[in-house]
């Protein structure tokens, strides 16, 4: 049925709550903005100087025009290496190319030649995650100097690191997920294995370099004096290695080409539509969502502005009443929504597992949002067994086959983030809001933990210790919890995909589901529940 | 009448002439080549009997197949159309000889006004007209014979053509030196000294009277003004003639009436006189030229004025009935312009043009007589006329302006067309004033001619279709997380530009131009910039788009694949611009050429065009022969530059 909003938009309370929403909003908004310009006014100039489009423009001109963007990591590495490496110095995103969903993965050259920083390495390995878990094609637009030397160690060695670029290349291309490299710029050392291990290579000519050492290092290493461009330049690589299979004469013909490529991958193509609209206008969230976290709201206030004709099936609406869950659309696409309207009971997780359950065997998609502080605290709970119940919710949330989309849209604190699929529950996106704060506990309750702990050493040994003292013991916790969970935080070390403006939620949604929904539902085989 | 006819023809007018038979009841027949299998002509018969081929000789001018296909499908007569076999008196006569009906005048009649220097006996014979001269053997008083017909005079070349042996002589003085100067010319080139002399018509106006007959009587269904021409092509058709009084009309329609009754003329024929307007219209000053003994292209500007469906009438008259009206029954209601539109390159000069109508739209108001529909392909075949736009108004500014609207309002892609010409014209002071003679456009030809520069909100607009934005937009289009998606157009009016598009919502776009930034909006086909309304429409298939805004701005899109393209200029290869049949190869490999040599002619349309060498070079590589058909964009010399 359709919900019934009671948000007097444009109250007090409203444009207040707005106000708020607004000046979180803005900050990530400058963030982002800042992000999105590389490595600023000099490095742009150069690179375009030399004839090569700037990263964003290679990005959009690959795509269809007119086509979504849904960008991973934004802001990425955000305050991170004293803000050397602006967006991770790579960009991510799905989409359309030839009415295809892509994965798209551009260095950005303009940030240290578009070396690897760990972030960079993380993003990097993050797009191919999402490429690989809802079968999307890769394009990879690169113009790269490799890994960054100073951080070596954060970027060579380990699992997760450069190595695992190839490896999901490998892997991708294994399962019929087409790799596709375009080669715009350097592609040193271990870069040069991104086109090598591609189905398909397209280099630009006279300008992207494939090699193994660069002229300096083959110097050193054996006195053999080469040019760039007879070492690995597009006309060898095209001519006479076979490194790559397209030579292009500058970037937009390299690009015209990548999305003939695409074009020739078959199948696949996208039908999507936009649905019908939310009966509530989407830009209302502003104010429906209070500006701090501890006051409560009703979530179908949200679950309103974000579904096609904000028509909500709520399923077990009786019982277990904060934890919201319902069938709906989003943009013509079944899910099923999974919704905190208040702390988490054991009734509330044992419907969310019955939930999980019941869309898992239909294979609907889930969609989570989640403002959690947390599973209720405290013996009567302990004794009836919360935590058994918390455990079918999990195990439901981690079993279930069906894609899982979160949304973060309040707080994500403690347990209540592991039974709403937080990152940890390998949810196919995993999005933000301005508003949001994740951290393991509240800062205030951080506090007061260490607090309690503190005062019971001090008075064991007999010391007093005053209100004040505890009050300035309690502050930089307090504080660095504020810093830590702020979702720029989260962000910039890729906790999540990135930070949604609320007003986009639906569409972010709705780009989430699509992708997602590109490879079948697989069956769900549940792992054991505690009864 | 009728029960069921065969139209011996293609285009709009067999279109047109199916009108009228379907309005009668008449059956129709249609014939058509392999090439017009599906034309709208086809698709409006109730029957279609193919006549195989392509080329008019091959298919429409095969006599002896329509009559078997007339013969095949019942039909009981045979309607020519114009052009083609219209004005052929055998084939007149082997229509007549299978037992059907010519729907048209009799091979006499067509034979009397065939021959041109006999019809003008016959006309002097008949009290018609005739341009005053001397067209006697004798050369002995020629001098006298000028001062007979009074200055200014022409001397031609008895033998003449291409204005060679040609002088124009304004006054009694000058006759001896420009004589001997004409006769020395024409024996020079043509071994014939002999001359003739005419009245010089210094500012000539075509005007025309259209007569109808019933093999003994005829009637005038009065003039139209064909005075607009450009190298005796009738551009814009009018009637009634501006500036023409009662009196002169009167002169004029009886002395055509004469002309028609002196042939026995059955059907519809058009008298054209050559009009002396250098005082302005006077009733002494008109000379019979010659008949059409046809129905015109441009007889809708009379039906219009007087009401009457001429091809009504050819069909009653044929079928035995009288003349549907008399002399006194007829008037004129207002004031009627056509204008004619063709797939023609006007900057290229007039070259016809080919092309697929992806886009086809025509004024609501205007009568428009077509033979083709959206989708079809004007062919190198034919004629590339696409059609005529008739209007007709209280009076002759109204029409005018009726006109200027309509023609305004057509929106044509796929092809290159003349209509930024007829526009133009339409709204030529001149025109306008009623000051028109045929030599009017030739004048004024470089401003009718030039191309309006697109605005930048016209380029705007070019830059959204160019990335096909105008006809699809992909669900969630403009949705992006942060910052906008700008993608680049990449286009050409004149000269190649790019520019960048974002995509804000699936209506709603900012072109960022080199020199401008709009905001445009797009619902349901009604185009906003910044924030106004506007008549603008767009259409944009493959490489070609154009945007139509009171004209018709075309442009190319680049496409960014075609690479070889852009190495491909200067590498001396000269191409054939349209297709063609290649008639004359005038070099072969080796020759040393300069810029300006003809390379070879091509003929395309009737036309012949001479190929020219860009730059001084030696012929690398012939890769055509004489009498080769071949596709525009062939390959045809090759040229390597000089050192």
């Amino acid at each position: 049925m359709k919900l019934t909003s009671n948000i007097a938009a444009g109250s007090e309370a409203f444009r207040a709550n707005e106000a708020a929403n607004l000046d979180a909003l803005r900050v990530v908004q400058e963030a982002a903005q800042h992000a999105a310009l590389g490595g600023g006014e000099g490095p742009r100039e150069r690179h375009e100087s030399r004839g090569k489009m700037l990263p964003r423009d290679r990005v959009a001109n690959l795509l269809d025009p007119g086509s979504p963007f849904l960008e991973v990591g934004a802001t990425a590495a955000h305050g991170l290496y004293d803000g050397a490496a602006p967006c991770a110095g790579v960009i991510a995103g799905i989409g359309l190319v030839q009415g295809r969903q892509v994965m798209v993965v551009c260095n950005d050259a303009t940030v240290k030649g578009g070396t690897y920083y760990p972030m960079t390495v993380k993003k990097h390995l993050r797009a191919q995650e999402i490429a690989e878990e809802n079968h999307l094609p890769c394009v990879y637009l690169v113009d790269s100097g490799g890994a960054n030397l100073p951080n070596q160690d954060e970027v060579f060695p380990d699992r997760d690191h450069f190595g695992r670029i190839f490896y999901n290349q490998a892997r991708m291309s294994a399962k019929g997920i087409a790799q596709i490299a375009v080669v715009m710029g350097s592609c040193t050392a271990g870069g040069a294995y991104v086109p090598a291990m591609s189905d398909v290579t397209i280099i630009v000519k006279e300008q992207g370099t494939i090699f193994l050492a660069g002229p300096p290092l083959v110097k050193a290493a054996t006195g053999e004096v080469v040019t760039a461009e007879d070492l690995g330049g597009g006309d060898v690589h095209t001519r006479l290695s076979g490194v790559a299979d397209y030579l292009a004469e500058d970037d937009a013909h390299a690009l015209a080409l990548a999305r003939q490529a695409v074009g020739n991958i078959g199948g696949g193509i996208d039908g999507a539509t936009q649905g019908e609209a939310p009966a509530y206008d989407p830009s209302e969230l502003l104010g429906v969502v209070p500006a701090s976290l501890t006051t409560p709201y009703d979530i179908r206030e949200v679950i309103a502005r974000i579904v096609d004709g904000s028509r909500f099936d709520e399923f077990k609406k009786r019982f277990g009443e904060t934890l919201v869950t319902g069938f709906a659309e989003i943009c013509g696409m079944q899910v099923g929504i999974i919704a905190n309207n208040g702390v988490l009971f054991s009734e509330a997780a044992q419907k969310g597992a019955h939930f999980v359950e019941l869309c898992s065997q239909r294979r609907i998609p889930l969609v989570f949002l989640q403002n959690i502080t947390g599973f209720m605290v405290g013996r009567q709970y302990e004794n009836e067994g919360i935590a058994r119940h918390g455990a079918k919710l999990v195990t439901a949330v981690a079993t279930t086959s069906v894609p899982k989309i979160t949304m973060v849209i309040g707080g994500s604190f403690g347990a209540g983030n592991y039974g709403m699929a937080g990152r940890a529950y390998q949810p196919r996106f995993m999005w933000s809001w301005p508003n949001s704060r994740i951290s393991v506990m509240g800062g205030p309750q951080a506090a007061g933990v260490l607090a309690t702990v503190k005062r019971d050493g001090i008075e064991r040994k007999g010391g007093t210790w005053s209100a004040e003292e505890e009050a300035a013991f309690k502050q930089p916790t307090i504080d660095m919890f504020e810093e830590q969970s702020h979702p720029l935080y989260a962000s910039a070390r890729l906790w999540d995909d990135g930070i949604v403006d609320p007003r986009k939620a639906r569409d972010v949604l709705a780009l989430s589901l699509r992708a997602a929904l590109t490879p079948p539902i697989e069956e769900t085989r549940f792992g054991v529940f505690r009864m | 009448m009728f029960n069921k006819i065969l139209i011996a023809n293609r285009g709009e007018i067999a279109c047109r002439i199916i009108d009228t038979c379907r309005r009668l009841g008449v059956g129709t027949v249609a014939v058509h080549s392999d090439v017009d299998a599906n034309a709208r002509h086809v698709e409006m018969a109730d029957e279609a009997i193919s006549l195989g081929g392509a080329t008019p000789a091959e298919s429409y001018l095969r006599g002896d197949a329509i009559i078997a296909a007339a013969k095949a499908t019942g039909a009981q007569a045979i309607h020519p159309g114009y052009g083609f076999l219209s004005e052929n008196p055998d084939f007149v006569e082997a229509v007549e000889q299978a037992g059907l009906t010519f729907i048209g005048p009799s091979a006499h009649a067509i034979r009397a006004m065939g021959l041109k220097d006999a019809a003008k006996a016959l006309m002097v014979k008949a009290g018609v007209p005739v341009v005053p001269g001397y067209h006697e053997a004798s050369q002995d008083n020629l001098a006298a014979e000028a001062d007979k017909i009074g200055y200014p005079v022409l001397i031609k070349a008895v033998a003449g053509g291409g204005g060679k042996g040609m002088r124009r002589v304004n006054a009694a003085k000058d006759f001896a030196q420009e004589l001997e100067a004409a006769q020395t010319e024409a024996q020079k080139a043509f071994g014939n000294a002999a001359v003739l002399i005419e009245k010089y018509v210094s500012t000539p106006r075509h005007i025309e009277v259209q007569v109808f007959g019933d093999g003994t009587k005829a009637v005038h269904l009065f003039e139209r003004d064909c005075s607009l021409q450009r190298r005796h092509q009738k551009v814009i058709e009018e009637a009634p003639a501006p500036g023409m009084t009662p009196e002169m009309r009167d002169a004029m329609g009886q002395a055509a009436v004469r002309a028609a009754e002196a042939v026995g003329y059955a059907g519809a024929g058009t008298v054209e006189f050559i009009v002396d307007a250098s005082d302005g219209l006077q009733a002494d000053r008109f000379y019979f030229m010659e008949m059409n003994t046809r129905l015109q292209v441009e007889h809708p500007v009379t039906e219009a004025i007087t009401g009457v469906d001429l091809v009504e009438w050819q069909l009653r008259v044929a079928s035995g009935q009288g003349l549907p009206a008399q002399q006194d029954d007829l008037s004129i209601t207002g004031h009627s312009f056509e204008a004619r539109i063709y797939a023609e390159d006007v900057p290229a000069g007039f070259l016809p043009a080919i092309g697929t109508l992806h886009q086809l739209h025509f004024a609501d108001g205007a009568r428009i007589d077509t033979g083709v529909r959206k989708g079809d392909e004007i062919s190198p075949h034919y004629d590339p006329m696409i059609a005529k736009l008739t209007v007709h108004g209280p009076d002759r500014a109204t029409a005018l302006a009726q006109l200027t609207r309509a023609l305004k309002a057509t929106r044509i892609g796929g092809t290159v067309t003349n209509i930024g010409f007829l526009a133009a014209l339409s709204e030529h002071s001149g025109f306008a004033a009623g000051d028109v003679d045929t030599g009017l456009i030739e004048r004024d030809l470089e401003a009718l001619t030039k191309a309006t520069a697109p605005c930048t909100k016209t380029r705007a607009l070019a830059a959204v279709a160019t990335l096909g934005l105008h006809r699809t937009v992909p669900a969630f289009a403009g949705v992006s997380l942060w910052g906008g998606v700008e993608q680049t157009a990449r286009f050409a009016f004149d000269e190649d530009e790019t520019a960048q598009v974002e995509t804000l919502s699936p209506t709603q776009f900012r072109v960022t131009l080199a020199d401008a930034i709009h905001d445009i909006i797009h619902t349901d086909g009604t185009w906003r910039v910044d924030g106004a309304k506007t008549a603008a429409s767009v259409w944009c298939n493959g490489d070609q788009g154009a945007v139509f805004w009171g004209e018709t701005y075309p442009f190319t899109v680049v496409d960014p694949l075609d690479r070889a393209a852009v190495q491909g200029a200067g590498d001396g290869v000269t191409r054939a611009p349209m297709p063609g049949l290649v008639r004359v190869v005038d070099v072969a490999a080796g020759a040393q050429v300069k810029a300006g040599d003809r390379l070879l002619v091509l003929e395309a349309m009737k036309m012949e065009h001479a190929l020219r060498a860009e730059a001084d070079g030696t012929v690398a590589e012939v890769m055509t022969s004489a009498g080769d058909q071949v596709t525009a964009g062939a390959a045809l010399v090759r040229m390597e530059a000089d050192d």
